[in-house]
């Protein structure tokens, strides 16, 4: 794992929490975001998010009363949603991280139906569309307020 | 001591770029110091897998956030909007959807029409010729015949309607409303050296392709060219004054942080409407002890943004998500004053083609949406691509306990005090936000839209800095007289959006650079007796 400046337990409830977040999938076809790739990818995107992620982490093991990925399950499943409700704008940059990583793994991409690349240099197509929707519009008089 | 020029611009964005141009012909020694830098296009999002990532880093449009060496921070923990920037070369053009519509004829005469605020001492048609040619110099797109506006002749064809477009034509024409194709300055044809857009769709920070018209690819080539300097990375702490009250020149920190007085005869401000009266209140002297130019007391007052008022639904099919300009459609139904109503003027609808997969988990989430654990992939794969919407940018009134001050304690990294801004939605405005999401409700359930959410205000909707530094014939209720001299120095000029009287109801860049060109046309019509 990259270094993150986050502690070993840390790291460890960060990518629990990242899997219940996004588990993986058969049914999609999709790994968690708790893959290794993936989680990888969010401990090296942590940048300006690397504070308020510290502090989430910090109160979720407040909640936890200690290591957060070594809870039993139930209990793990109640902290979570209990740390859901109350985790504010630390747990929003968290979490922004994790999706930040997750959506842009080529996987996850392929199995939207997207291609994993940068937007250029290929560009999209985008259909013109029927202008003669506008011939309505066209009819109508003048519309702005004159000025003398 | 620097050697003397004859005009001294501040700020290289919207109108730093069209003024410096237009005075170029001159042949006048023109400098233009800017605190940023230039920005490559292979430094663009859009090149990178990161692209939607960078929104939230060096890209982020708040200057909070992103917090670049180049930016300064602002104060804005007292206004339900924040302030959005970019400073470099071409300020916030660089950072912007290039949506371009112009002011209308009815937003310059307010208090005569409508019994608020208080008239331009301009009108439309003085601007028209000044509008048509920023219309060539950024290169627009759009469609003639819009009956919400007088006559004009966008130089390209629009940008494409794609699926997103078609469904909210739909919806318009069910419901009998008025919209068209917006007014754009993304080329939708090879133009003047820039490739045609390719729909990289992740226009607002930067357009890889060069399709869209920032100024450091549409006027600073040509104004380089006809002789003007540019200095970058010099950002300025003050305007200084001479002992008869005249601008001397300004005190600036260059990139590497040594202080350095740049003597002009001319001082043109050109900073938008924060960085302007943040620099004039910084300028203290004896002859100005409130801040230079400031004898009115209204540098830094009636602040305007354009309070957003985002509606969005999703349908039950694929559309164009991100995979385009963002903006291609507007609606002036709305517009213009109409007395049954509980508000006066009015707002544009600008309708929005999709965002990104990424930002659509990340607002999802948010705003709770989108699950944690195994529904949360069903979920999402229901939103995803599927988001259509439309914002109303409403007019804000000129009100002036909204305000832009220097903070007593924050400072930039060269140690000069920030703004802090102070900032309310107003009653007027209010009413019109909610009259906006009513109405914005009835065109996405005709466009098949469910799960319909409103975001109003927009937070990070800040985009237009407004009437801190307002135009008027009387100096006592103005700062700038009607062609951007300041009243108090005669040979000092403002020509962002600091000096506009009330804001309409439109992203105000193309009506900036036209006052811009205007202003600089006044400038050279009178430079034998610019200063009596």
């Amino acid at each position: 794992m990259p270094n993150s400046d986050l502690d070993d337990r840390q790291i460890r409830d960060f990518r629990m929490l990242a899997g219940m977040i996004i588990p993986a999938s058969e049914a999609y076809g999709v790994p968690g975001a708790d893959d290794e790739k993936i989680f990888a990818d969010i401990l090296r995107s942590l940048e300006r998010d690397h504070d308020a992620v510290r502090r989430a982490l910090a109160h979720l093991a407040t909640l936890s009363g200690g290591s957060f990925a070594e809870l039993e399950p139930a209990r793990r499943m109640e902290v979570a949603a209990v740390f859901r409700e109350a985790g504010g704008p630390p747990l929003t940059a968290l979490v922004r991280v994790v999706l930040l990583c997750y959506y842009r793994d080529d996987r996850v991409m392929r199995s939207l139906g997207q291609e994993p690349r940068p937007p250029f240099p290929r560009g999209h197509v985008v259909e013109q569309g029927d202008w003669s929707l506008l011939d309505p519009v066209r009819k109508r008089s003048r519309m702005y307020r004159t000025v003398d | 001591m620097l050697d003397k020029v004859d005009v001294l611009v501040i700020g290289s964005g919207a109108s730093g770029a069209a003024v410096a141009w237009s005075l170029a012909d001159t042949r006048m020694r023109i400098l233009c110091l800017e605190q940023g830098d230039w920005v490559k296009p292979t430094d663009y999002p859009s090149n990178g897998r990161d692209w939607e990532a960078r929104l939230f880093s060096d890209f982020a449009v708040n200057p909070n956030r992103r917090a670049r060496p180049t930016d300064y921070p602002i104060n804005d923990a007292n206004s339900p909007i924040k302030v959005v920037n970019f400073n470099g070369v071409g300020g916030s053009t660089i950072m912007y959807t290039a949506h371009f519509p112009r002011l209308h004829p009815s937003d310059f005469k307010v208090r005569t029409l409508d019994g608020v605020a208080d008239d331009w001492p301009i009108d439309y048609a003085t601007l028209e010729p000044y509008f048509a040619e920023n219309d060539r110099m950024m290169g627009v797109s759009g469609l003639a015949g819009d009956p919400s506006y007088p006559p004009k002749q966008p130089p390209m064809p629009p940008l494409p309607l794609g699926k997103s477009g078609a469904r909210l034509g739909n919806a318009m024409n069910q419901l009998g409303w008025h919209w068209w194709p917006s007014d754009s300055t993304i080329a939708t044809t090879d133009y003047e050296g820039r490739g045609r857009c390719i729909n990289l769709g992740h226009c607002t920070p930067g357009c890889a392709q060069g399709a869209k018209a920032s100024t450091d690819i549409t006027y600073w080539p040509l104004a380089i060219r006809a002789g003007v300097e540019l200095r970058t990375m010099c950002r300025v702490r003050e305007v200084t004054v001479d002992e008869q009250g005249m601008a001397s020149g300004a005190i600036y920190y260059d990139a590497e942080g040594k202080e350095q007085f740049q003597p002009a005869e001319v001082v043109i401000l050109a900073c938008n409407g924060v960085g302007t009266p943040r620099l004039m209140l910084n300028s203290v002297s004896g002859k100005f002890p409130n801040g230079i130019a400031n004898s009115s007391g209204l540098v830094g007052k009636n602040l305007m943004f354009h309070p957003y008022a985002l509606n969005y639904g999703y349908v039950d099919e694929p559309l164009d998500g991100n995979h385009g300009p963002p903006l291609c459609l507007w609606s002036k139904e709305f517009y213009e004053t109409d007395p049954s109503r509980d508000f006066v003027r009015g707002y544009t609808f600008q309708f929005g083609r999709g965002v990104g997969s990424i930002i659509e988990a990340i607002v999802s989430s948010a705003a709770g949406r989108l699950p944690w654990g195994e529904e949360h992939h069903s979920t999402y794969r229901k939103l995803v691509n599927r988001r259509i919407g439309l914002s109303a940018i409403c007019e804000d009134l000129p009100e002036e306990h909204n305000r832009v001050t220097l903070d007593p304690v924050l400072k930039d990294s060269s140690g000069i005090p920030a703004p802090k801004i102070d900032y309310t939605i107003g009653d007027n405005s209010h009413r019109m936000m909610q009259h906006g999401i009513a109405r914005a409700r009835q065109v996405l359930e005709a466009a098949g839209a469910s799960n319909i959410c409103v975001e109003s205000p927009i937070l990070n909707g800040g985009w237009h800095l407004l009437g801190t530094a307002r135009m008027g014939t009387d100096p006592e209720r103005s700062v700038v007289n009607e062609w951007g001299r300041c009243h108090d120095v005669k040979n000092m000029f403002i020509v962002d959006g600091s000096i506009w009287v009330t804001s309409g109801g439109v992203n105000p860049t193309s009506t900036i650079q036209a006052l811009a060109l205007y202003i600089a046309d006044s400038i050279k019509q009178r430079l034998a007796n610019l200063f009596d």
